[in-house]
């Protein structure tokens, strides 16, 4: 019975991932205002949950998520299935927003390296992406309190830990190999 | 150029990044070797996936009234980002804007013994430079009072503990006193970011510290 609950939601949980990565190809290739709204619904109150928790005014927060929001807008385009879940490009966004608006410090980003339409990512690395970011939520989820808290206190409050890392026992091997192959592809692709 | 990377950041570096809790002279670092090494992407992609998943499961602020509108009129009056022009530098493409040019627009200063250097602007908390050392130099023996990063750009150098090649990143902590000697073969070009000046051995380079900012 609580197996099946288990199954039922994780089933729940991958197909919303699906939906947002096709709201985000909708944008890219269709300029899709509802895909957007979709979206928008979704994400935009919780970006600001998260910029407020960081210590932003409920003000600026809002301000932020709106620009968060028009950069996905803008940038579909970069988005890769294969190398993130649509929550974890949107976080990265935020992130970046964050930094600007309450560090004020510039965010130095690595170079790019982008899938051309011509040459999109491997359907089957997106589901294996998925599948890994899926597994890795539920790991989070089940992690002791006091490690969560840590976690949350070292990605919103701008505290560092640097054994943070090394304590939380996290599956990342899997998502790391599968983050790995899809760069190879995408390197083999660009050649 | 990625499969011969010896020398990574470390996990916690990486989740400090991710998190975006470091000074801007250490992501400046970090950006660079992520740009060469493709390893330390794909490690970053997961501490990445571990905000994503705290972001979807974030309790949600409900956003003002009319607020979807005034996004989706922001967004498409903003200019539509164009594709970022491959690289084509040696130098990584985070280090360009920087620089304000490529490597011929580095405004070297001599800091003796033909090593020159090049402080990049930063947030205070932390400085980052470039360092020019002749083949076959060496830097004077020093240690740390907190962290230095240093990620080579063109050339290589040893030291006590190893030897660094093009891409790799050196981690020095409190525990670490070196003498980085550059290779006889080729000029090595390093970017070094500290959050605390160095600690010289010699008098000569203590002396001077505090006139070259290291």
């Amino acid at each position: 019975m609580q197996k099946s609950g288990i199954r039922h939601v994780s089933a729940n949980r991958q197909s919303e991932n699906s939906r947002w990565t096709a709201c985000i190809a909708r944008i890219r290739d269709d300029a899709d205002e509802a895909a957007f709204a979709d979206l928008f619904a979704h994400f935009a109150p919780r970006i600001k949950g998260y910029l407020i928790k960081s210590g932003a005014s409920a003000t600026l927060a809002e301000e932020c998520a709106q620009d968060v929001m028009a950069t996905l807008w803008q940038k579909a385009h970069q988005f890769d299935p294969s190398r993130a879940s649509p929550a974890t490009w949107i976080f990265t966004i935020a992130r970046n927003r964050r930094i600007d608006a309450l560090r004020k410090s510039r965010r130095p980003q690595p170079e790019e390296i982008d899938w051309t339409p011509e040459a999109p990512p491997d359907q089957a690395d997106v589901l294996a992406l998925e599948q890994a970011s899926e597994d890795l939520t539920r790991a989070i989820a089940a992690l002791p309190v006091k490690q969560k808290t840590l976690i949350e206190a070292a990605y919103f409050h701008d505290l560092s830990h640097s054994e943070i890392a090394d304590q939380t026992g996290l599956p990342l091997g899997t998502i790391k190999s599968r983050i790995r192959l899809a760069l190879d592809r995408l390197r083999h692709a660009m050649n | 150029m990625t499969q011969t990377i010896q020398h990574h950041l470390t996990d916690a570096l990486l989740m400090a990044y991710s998190a975006g809790t470091l000074p801007e002279a250490f992501n400046l670092t970090i950006a660079a070797h992520i740009t060469m090494c493709d390893t330390c992407r794909a490690h970053l992609g997961a501490f990445d996936s571990i905000g994503g998943a705290l972001l979807a499961g974030q309790d949600s602020a409900p956003m003002a009234k009319g607020s979807l509108q005034a996004c989706l009129a922001a967004a498409k009056a903003g200019r539509p980002a164009l594709a970022a022009p491959q690289c084509r530098s040696v130098l990584p493409a985070p280090l360009l804007s920087y620089i304000g040019g490529d490597l011929q627009d580095v405004k070297w200063r001599p800091v003796g013994m033909g090593i020159r250097q090049a402080i990049l602007p930063t947030d205070g908390r932390a400085t980052a430079r470039l360092l020019y050392i002749p083949a076959g130099s060496a830097v004077p023996d020093h240690g740390h009072r907190g962290m230095e990063m240093t990620l080579v750009l063109q050339g290589a150098f040893a030291d006590d503990t190893a030897r660094f090649a093009k891409g790799d990143i050196e981690i020095a902590d409190e525990d670490l006193d070196h003498t980085p000697v550059a290779d006889i073969g080729a000029d090595c070009i390093c970017l070094a970011a500290t959050d605390a000046p160095l600690r010289f051995r010699g008098l000569i380079p203590r002396i001077a510290q505090p006139f070259l900012r290291i």
